[in-house]
């Protein structure tokens, strides 16, 4: 009706589309064409030297019934997940519980628990496998001070994992910043009017600190689940997927099988296969969330 | 309340400050290893501050493999990538912010959910890409798709516009300045802290990257640092000396980055509504 407007309007969408077109290419070429492409792929035998050769569903029986090291793999992947997520949220949010404490000095902590989450990478892994070395490193040589043998660490299968569950306790000042930030959000007039009431401080933190810091509960839950069913750069740096396997995480299993194997319609179908475990799982606590995570304000 | 319990505050410094020990004694063993002669290292008991200093470890671990060489590579990538995903978040965050398009939300949806998507799903079909377009062996794949956009990068960029009034923004256009225009003179100069944020995040994410130099460069003369200690890592016989040494200078501007950043990391936090 009114010309002037719509060709504003128009105006306006193509400026939109063209500040994000550099994005666009990369939604087009770099998420989903290599999406639907390893889609494809997972259902061919390709060694990308000669065309990939379609064999239907044969990838995802071999790795479910034939594979040895895929449910090893997995379930490596998934025991390290069970134990360092849950533990990393209560260890977590106890230290997040003690520097909200106003206290002089607290500022000085907060940068030394936030500091290891902040630094990755090799050097990090790097200086992890001589803390852990057997004979000089530091862990054993503490334990030497007071008598004690260590025991292997990485370079023991029965305490390979343990120790990468153990190390990764080391940044978990990352998750503590974001329950920092969620205590804050909790108003102190709570705290006020439950202390009138008489609650002590056990009754307070079940009854007003936990329900309110559900939403946080909830974001560490789902990027600590993720992010330890992705669990790469350890085993590959750290221990080679050893000793003896133990440390076989999902991702190092496919990335021998695409790198060493050249076997890249098996990993493709592996990679679907986590994609599709990682997409189910959250799909569970997303669906859960309404019952337990509680959003102040929100009108349902 | 705690001032009334004297004792439950001694209790809550040692508590933080055994803590604060344990998380520093990593660091403190990787300097203090990187000090010593090849006998200290072997020493029993261990030796805490190593006199005299091997200043002279540095200087070997350099020399006995390129990693001058390895940390320019590094930084060489590092730059272009901080300056690519600068360049193309904000641009692209801003017409997400600011620019109404039909199917703008549904985009904007689509972006959010490719966050979710794993790396491995995507690695063989852009590794096969970047084979076919012989990206490989080179710097491209680790800089060129920096220029793209990243979807964390521009969601937290877009979420902090939305924060800033438009007022100044509607009366440059009105005075007929162009999108960039108003972008680059309006827009940036009250978005510094996110932007500084932004670039620490890429600089750390490009400077300890490993998985895609370990997939693009195989050529030792491309190596970056991450590449570079993992190949001093897998040597038959480890100097643990060297080595230490060579994270030691691997971490340093990551940790400098970090005492520069962490105020800007923790209105970070708050602004993607992690807190919910």
């Amino acid at each position: 009706m009114r010309k002037p407007k719509s060709l504003l309007r128009r105006k306006e969408a193509w400026i939109f589309y063209m500040l994000i077109s550099p994005w666009l290419i990369h939604l087009i070429a770099l998420d989903a064409g290599p999406m639907l492409a390893s889609l494809y792929f997972s259902f061919t035998e390709w060694n990308m030297l000669t065309p990939p050769e379609w064999i239907g569903l044969s990838n995802y029986i071999f790795a479910l019934s034939k594979d040895p090291l895929f449910w090893k793999s997995l379930s490596i992947t998934f025991g390290f997940a069970v134990l360092s997520v849950p533990l990393n949220l209560v260890v977590g949010l106890a230290l997040a519980l003690l520097l909200n404490v106003s206290l002089p000095g607290t500022r000085l902590f907060r940068t030394i628990y936030y500091l290891p989450s902040q630094i990755n990478g090799v050097a990090v892994m790097v200086m992890w496998i001589f803390v852990f070395n057997p004979e000089l490193g530091l862990l054993n040589s503490l334990l030497g001070l007071f008598g004690i043998q260590g025991p292997g660490w990485i370079f023991d299968p029965d305490w390979a994992l343990p120790s990468l569950i153990f190390m990764s306790l080391w940044s978990v000042g990352g998750g503590t910043m974001i329950w920092l930030a969620g205590l804050k959000g909790i108003p102190d007039s709570l705290y006020e009017s439950a202390m009138l009431d008489g609650a002590g401080s056990w009754k307070r933190f079940v009854y007003i600190t936990l329900p309110l810091l559900t939403p946080t509960i909830f974001f560490n839950l789902i990027t600590g689940v993720i992010g330890a069913l992705q669990k790469f750069g350890e085993a590959y740096v750290m221990t080679k997927g050893g000793p003896l396997n133990s440390t076989r995480f999902f991702n190092f299993h496919l990335y021998d099988y695409a790198f060493s194997k050249f076997e890249m319609g098996y990993a493709s179908a592996l990679a679907w296969l986590l994609f599709i475990i990682i997409l189910v799982l959250t799909l569970i606590v997303f669906s859960t969330s309404g019952r337990w995570v509680y959003y102040g304000g929100e009108k349902k | 309340m705690l001032k009334k319990q004297p004792l439950l505050s001694i209790l809550l410094y040692l508590l933080l400050g055994i803590g604060s020990v344990a998380m520093l004694f990593p660091f403190v063993w990787m300097v203090s290893t990187s000090f010593k002669s090849d006998i200290q290292l072997y020493a029993w008991p261990p030796v805490w501050l190593p006199l005299p200093l091997q200043v002279d470890n540095y200087v070997k671990a350099f020399t006995k493999l390129p990693f001058g060489l390895w940390f320019g590579n590094t930084a060489l990538v590092t730059i272009l990538s901080v300056c690519g995903t600068l360049l193309s978040c904000t641009v692209a965050a801003y017409g997400f912010a600011r620019y109404r398009a039909p199917g703008r939300t549904a985009l904007f949806m689509i972006m959010i959910s490719t966050m979710m998507i794993p790396w491995t799903v995507v690695m063989i079909p852009k590794f096969f890409l970047f084979t076919q377009i012989g990206w490989v062996n080179s710097f491209l794949p680790l800089t060129v798709p920096t220029f793209l956009g990243n979807a964390f990068y521009v969601f937290l960029l877009r979420q902090f516009f939305l924060t800033v009034p438009p007022d100044t923004e509607e009366a440059a256009k009105i005075d007929g300045a162009g999108v960039f225009s108003i972008l680059w003179h309006v827009v940036l100069p009250v978005t510094v802290p996110v932007l500084i944020t932004v670039a620490i995040f890429q600089f750390d994410a490009a400077w300890n990257d490993f998985l895609q130099p370990l997939i693009y460069l195989n050529k030792q003369e491309l190596f970056t640092i991450a590449l570079g200690m993992n190949f001093f890592n897998g040597q038959f016989e480890v100097q643990w000396n060297y080595l230490m040494a060579v994270a030691c200078v691997a971490m340093l501007p990551t940790v400098i980055l970090f005492f520069i950043g962490q105020k800007y990391f923790v209105q970070g936090i708050a602004l993607t509504g992690m807190k919910g």
